[in-house]
């Protein structure tokens, strides 16, 4: 794989599973999950 | 009136919403859009429309069904009278996609059987399409039933029941904490498998190779947002359905992110696990993955298992993706059928066991046709128009009579008086224009395209029959139930 691909790899599981994971210890600060 | 049900806890209403936005296309449909449309590059337009109208639309949605607390029919009606009609339209959507779905969900669970000894043989796209359908030539040619594809589609037809008949907290609710959990660890353990593979990285780089040449074309945008409000289920009543059962005190916003962020983050784990082995199968093969890849019914059930056959230990890693397959599509079809039943309920006081078995065996019934010889022929035009003619044209309806005729601030008001962090007057323009906007030109494409040329190169009476006569029949329908009496429907 490439640099580029990687970066992207990454990117793309950072944007998704990083903004879910935000958002689940938003809601796991307010102990409401 | 009875009080309405609700969720037992809130991570139970998020899996029931993420298990209905995580469907086949997740794993079918995600990673070959953005192989074609700029591989790593696609992520740009895709997320972009994952925050300009994926977000901004399940908000919606979730505001709507919660402020209301109805089934979608019933919300439009509480919104206006007149509007009735937009939910049984989407109701309808619902129910037509669930009926010709269970087929496929139930085409999973028959490979899960063939998976153990690779009962596809050595050529797995002829048997799928010969020995297994036994397809006949025309759409108009039934040809008989099918009794394995009868069989299955029949036990999926009994769970479905089931997981509705026990009720929203005990059947939904439980059904999603067991499905959720199990897809995750399968497909995880296939992509532990898949990346592991002898060249899998070739796979992977054909999947992220950035082409940013791409973004500058429209059509990929168009392909982005298309992907971002299919894999959502929106437009099809099921959001506004689910959120009418939380509880009065809900975060809404939050949920919404969240529901989004998992769906899109479990379509890049399934483009990685895909990609993953159909690098290995063409490095086995000697040709090029572009000569491999596809997507659809012909990549899961023709290319992946021939795939699974070159595998080490093929018999397991077919077996956890056809259970994968069948877990996916079983939580998207519980959603889809309860966004029926709920608004029969909502609209004639019919009791959810009632409602739920008269459901399954009308359901069944009109299913039959789909497992047939000619039921792919019948499901490839139904599903072409349902999603090109159904959910377009019903999601650009809603964002048009709300975002334009309604006061939408009210709702934007109603979720961040509810949310941990509020949304501004991005997500009005999101919904004001560049939602209409993307959605306008994609129906009008559509609309062009299937008058220029016969989908499929189908006979004219099949598509007038399957096609055009269901969208436009459901329309129809939609207004007749309007008109009809109401037993329940409190509106204002």
């Amino acid at each position: 794989m490439t640099t580029g691909s990687i970066i992207l790899m990454i990117i793309g599981l950072t944007v998704t599973w990083g903004g879910a994971a935000i958002c689940i210890s938003l809601a796991m600060r307010k102990r409401d999950i | 009136m009875a009080q309405r049900e609700e969720w037992g806890t809130r991570v139970g209403f998020i899996l029931a919403a993420v298990g209905s936005a995580i469907g086949l296309g997740n794993i079918w449909r995600f990673p070959y859009m953005a192989y074609e449309n700029g591989g790593g590059a696609f992520l740009i337009p895709y997320f972009f429309a994952m925050l300009t109208a994926g977000i901004p639309i399940i908000i919606l949605e979730f505001g709507l069904g919660h402020k209301h607390r109805g089934s979608a029919p019933l919300t439009f009606a509480k919104v206006s009278k007149n509007w009735e009609w937009i939910g049984w339209w989407q109701t309808f959507v619902a129910f037509v996609i669930s009926v010709y779905y269970v087929a496929v969900i139930g085409w999973a669970l028959n490979y899960v059987f063939l998976a153990f000894g690779q009962g596809w043989g050595e050529n797995p796209g002829d048997f799928f399409f010969g020995s297994f359908l036994q397809l006949t030539d025309s759409p108009m040619k039934f040809g008989g039933i099918r009794w394995p594809i009868f069989a299955t589609t029949l036990a999926v037809w009994v769970i479905n029941w089931a997981v509705l008949f026990s009720g929203v907290k005990k059947g939904i609710e439980k059904a999603n904490k067991i499905f959720m959990p199990v897809l995750f660890v399968l497909i995880l353990i296939m992509i532990g498998r898949a990346v592991t593979l002898p060249n899998a990285a070739d796979g992977l780089q054909w999947l992220f190779r950035p082409d940013f040449s791409a973004i500058m074309d429209y059509k990929v945008w168009t392909a982005a947002y298309g992907q971002i409000f299919f894999t959502l289920s929106v437009a099809f009543a099921i959001m506004i359905t689910y959120s009418s059962y939380l509880p009065s005190r809900s975060d809404i916003n939050n949920n919404g992110f969240i529901t989004v962020f998992v769906n899109c983050g479990f379509s890049m784990l399934a483009g990685i696990m895909v990609f993953g082995v159909l690098g290995y199968m063409a490095a086995q093969q000697g040709v090029g993955v572009d000569e491999v890849v596809g997507s659809g019914v012909g990549l899961a059930f023709a290319t992946i298992p021939k795939a699974i056959n070159l595998l080490p230990a093929s018999t397991l890693f077919g077996v956890l993706f056809f259970l994968a397959l069948f877990c996916a599509g079983l939580s998207s079809m519980i959603s889809l059928s309860e966004a029926c039943c709920s608004a029969l309920m909502d609209k004639y006081g019919w009791s959810r066991k009632f409602t739920t078995s008269a459901y399954a065996i009308v359901g069944g019934l009109i299913s039959i046709v789909f497992v047939t010889r000619g039921g792919l022929l019948v499901l490839d035009i139904v599903d072409h128009f349902i999603n090109n003619f159904g959910i377009v044209f019903t999601g650009l309806v809603e964002v048009i009579v709300l975002a334009w005729l309604f006061k939408t601030d009210t709702i934007r008001q109603h979720v961040n008086k509810l949310s941990d962090f509020t949304i501004g007057s991005w997500w009005l323009f999101c919904l004001k224009v560049i939602t209409p906007i993307v959605l306008g030109y994609m129906a009008i494409m559509n609309l062009i395209g299937d008058i220029k040329e016969a989908y499929g190169g189908y006979p004219g009476s099949a598509l007038a029959l399957y096609g055009w006569g269901v969208v436009i029949g459901i329309v129809v329908l939609s207004f007749i139930l309007q008109a009809t009496k109401t037993a329940s429907v409190e509106t204002k």
